[in-house]
């Protein structure tokens, strides 16, 4: 699903650049739980900004579904995204002034699905996250686990092959990042969506398929290694 | 996302609240400032733009309707002997003291006008006639200066340059752009009250009433040709000039326009400032939206939208204001004109204030790096 061979992401030029990334080879499957690991400042949230076509590679090969991505014009990522992409991100990042339902719905809105279908669609998806009486919530309303899982019926809202989550589980209590981490888990198990996890959360790990540790920019250690290290 | 403008213009109360009053206070300023102006256009001049002449005769280099000098009224003869012309008639516009009932004076403009062709004459009569200026020291003043002339009733006799004078009329609305009130009478009266200025041979000017179908270029080059060193001018020709001098040449116009302009500009700068606080204030949440896959058009659509609503709401509520404001200073002397096409032109006006004041915030949300998602 997410192929990336040697992968270079380098920030600024000359003297002043920073090497993000320095070749890096990742491919992810569908149906897989893939966890990156690795310290602050190691690259792995750039790395997922770059598998989420929301950062460009300076250079390397992306493909997403068999497309390259890396020299694609920036115009045309917005569809890339839209169409194989959903985030969930550390701080929720949900609007505030919209509803738990309206969130969810504003993703189908940019895919073109309105009105009912799309009102019966996010209906649908929060039923499934277990917030059936949440619909009229605002965020301000909610505790952080349930704004996370508003943030998963968003993010599967337009039925996207692929969910990248960036430390979904680093603001909420144990319990709500456990059951955050057993609806991703389910989305690869059950539904067979690529899902790809950066985490420092080793409460968590026990639910990847693959763990891989970045540091300085590079895969640095095996599945076990890491784990190791995890525990 | 026309849903997601509206929430979040709403979301966040007090910012509605002072972009609304941004918006208001612009458009109630925009609006009176160029209510004031338009009222200042039709009232510098009306007494031309309602006179029903086609050329106006006067001495040479007048500057404006109000400030002409006298000519010898056997002018008109000339004038009357050049093909094309129906008729001619003498008219005096004059400042003339007017005798308060408590002994002070105000000065008026007598207008004497031609009881025949009433070229000249007033209009919106709502008491009298104008067959009733053939009385004898009979005059006609408006309604909106009874008070400060010191009429109270049809038939009172006053006094105008030591004359008796007696009110046979009342109009309404004929503004004059000075502090002197137009006062219409016979041109024979006008004469005697005038007699300061105006001797019995003179006029102060020739109106010329067209035959039907004479081309007025042609007509007013071959009376400037009959009579030489005279200004003739068309009544088009006269209404600008007079427009011109008061509203222009005087700078009452200019300062009234520049109160709209700076209206304008402090609608745009505080509309500007809310909306692009409501930007940074949202900027995760495009940042969001563009990593969720929306284009920069769609950020654009949020906050243009945002932009309209806030503009239309601001128009309302200016409206709301401004309409009073306007319908009661009708009877002052400083009316505030709001006519349909002001009206709809300044809620042109606030949708494209609001929409260009929202151009830094699109700069800004376009700028917007997508990265920024998965920062703390």
């Amino acid at each position: 699903m997410i192929e990336i061979r040697n992968v270079v992401k380098t920030y600024g030029r000359g003297s002043a650049a920073v090497h993000a990334l320095s070749g890096v080879d990742l491919e992810v499957s569908t149906g897989e739980v893939l966890m990156l690991m690795g310290p602050s400042g190691s690259g792995k949230t750039t790395l997922l900004s770059i598998m989420g076509c929301i950062l460009q590679a300076t250079s390397g090969s992306v493909k997403i579904a068999g497309q390259e991505i890396v020299g694609l014009a920036e115009k045309k990522l917005p569809k890339v995204r839209l169409d194989h992409f959903g985030f969930i991100f550390q701080g929720f990042n949900l609007f505030p002034a919209l509803t738990a339902r309206e969130n969810v719905e504003l993703t189908l809105k940019l895919k073109g699905i309105t009105g009912s279908a799309g009102r019966k669609r996010a209906e649908h998806l929060l039923e499934q996250v277990g917030l059936a009486d949440k619909f009229k919530s605002y965020p301000a309303d909610l505790s952080g686990g349930q704004k996370q899982r508003i943030a998963i019926a968003r993010a599967l809202a337009g039925d996207p092959p692929i969910i990248l989550a960036d430390e979904p589980t680093a603001a909420l209590d144990s319990h709500s990042g456990l059951t955050v981490m057993e609806i991703l888990t389910s989305l690869a198990r059950e539904r067979d969506r690529a899902v790809v996890v950066v985490t420092h959360d080793s409460r968590v790990l026990h639910y990847a398929d693959r763990i891989v540790h970045i540091a300085d920019g590079r895969i640095a250690g095996s599945e076990e290694e890491a784990k190791e290290e995890a525990a | 996302m026309v849903t997601l403008a509206w929430k979040n213009l709403i979301h966040d109360k007090v910012r509605l609240v002072v972009t609304l009053v941004g918006i208001v206070f612009a458009l109630v300023l925009i609006l009176v400032q160029f209510g004031l102006f338009l009222s200042f256009m039709d009232t510098s001049a009306n007494i031309v733009e309602r006179s029903g002449a086609s050329l106006w005769i006067s001495a040479p280099e007048l500057p404006y309707v109000n400030g002409a000098s006298p000519i010898q009224e056997s002018k008109r003869w000339k004038a009357m002997e050049v093909p094309g012309v129906e008729r001619v008639d003498r008219y005096i516009l004059a400042w003339v003291p007017w005798k308060l009932p408590s002994g002070a004076i105000e000065n008026v403009q007598i207008t004497g006008f031609s009881l025949e062709s009433k070229l000249g004459g007033p209009w919106n009569l709502t008491a009298g006639s104008v067959e009733d200026l053939r009385g004898e020291d009979t005059v006609i003043v408006d309604e909106l200066y009874k008070e400060k002339l010191g009429v109270t009733h049809l038939g009172q006799t006053v006094e105008i340059s030591n004359h008796r004078a007696r009110i046979v009329g009342f109009t309404r609305g004929i503004r004059s752009f000075t502090t002197a009130p137009f006062v219409f009478c016979s041109f024979k009266n006008a004469q005697n009250y005038a007699g300061g200025v105006v001797k019995e041979n003179q006029t102060m000017f020739l109106l010329v009433r067209a035959a039907a179908g004479v081309n007025l270029e042609q007509l007013k080059t071959a009376m400037k040709a009959k009579l030489g060193d005279f200004d003739v001018l068309t009544n088009a020709e006269m209404h600008k000039r007079t427009q011109i001098y008061w509203v222009f040449q005087t700078g009452a116009g200019i300062t009234t326009l520049l109160g709209a302009v700076l209206g304008l500009i402090v609608g745009i700068v505080v509309v500007a400032q809310t909306i692009y606080a409501a930007t940074v204030d949202h900027i995760r949440e495009f940042g969001t939206l563009k990593a969720m896959g929306a284009t920069n058009s769609r950020i654009y659509q949020v906050i243009l939208a945002q932009a309209a609503m806030s503009g239309i709401f601001g128009y309302v509520l200016a409206m709301a204001i401004a309409a009073p404001i306007s319908q009661s200073s009708q009877n002052g002397n400083a009316p505030i004109a709001l006519p349909p096409e002001v009206a709809a032109g300044t809620l042109a006006l606030a949708i494209a204030m609001c929409a260009g004041a929202s151009i830094i915030s699109i700069r800004k949300a376009t700028r917007i790096d997508p990265a920024m998602v998965f920062r703390g």
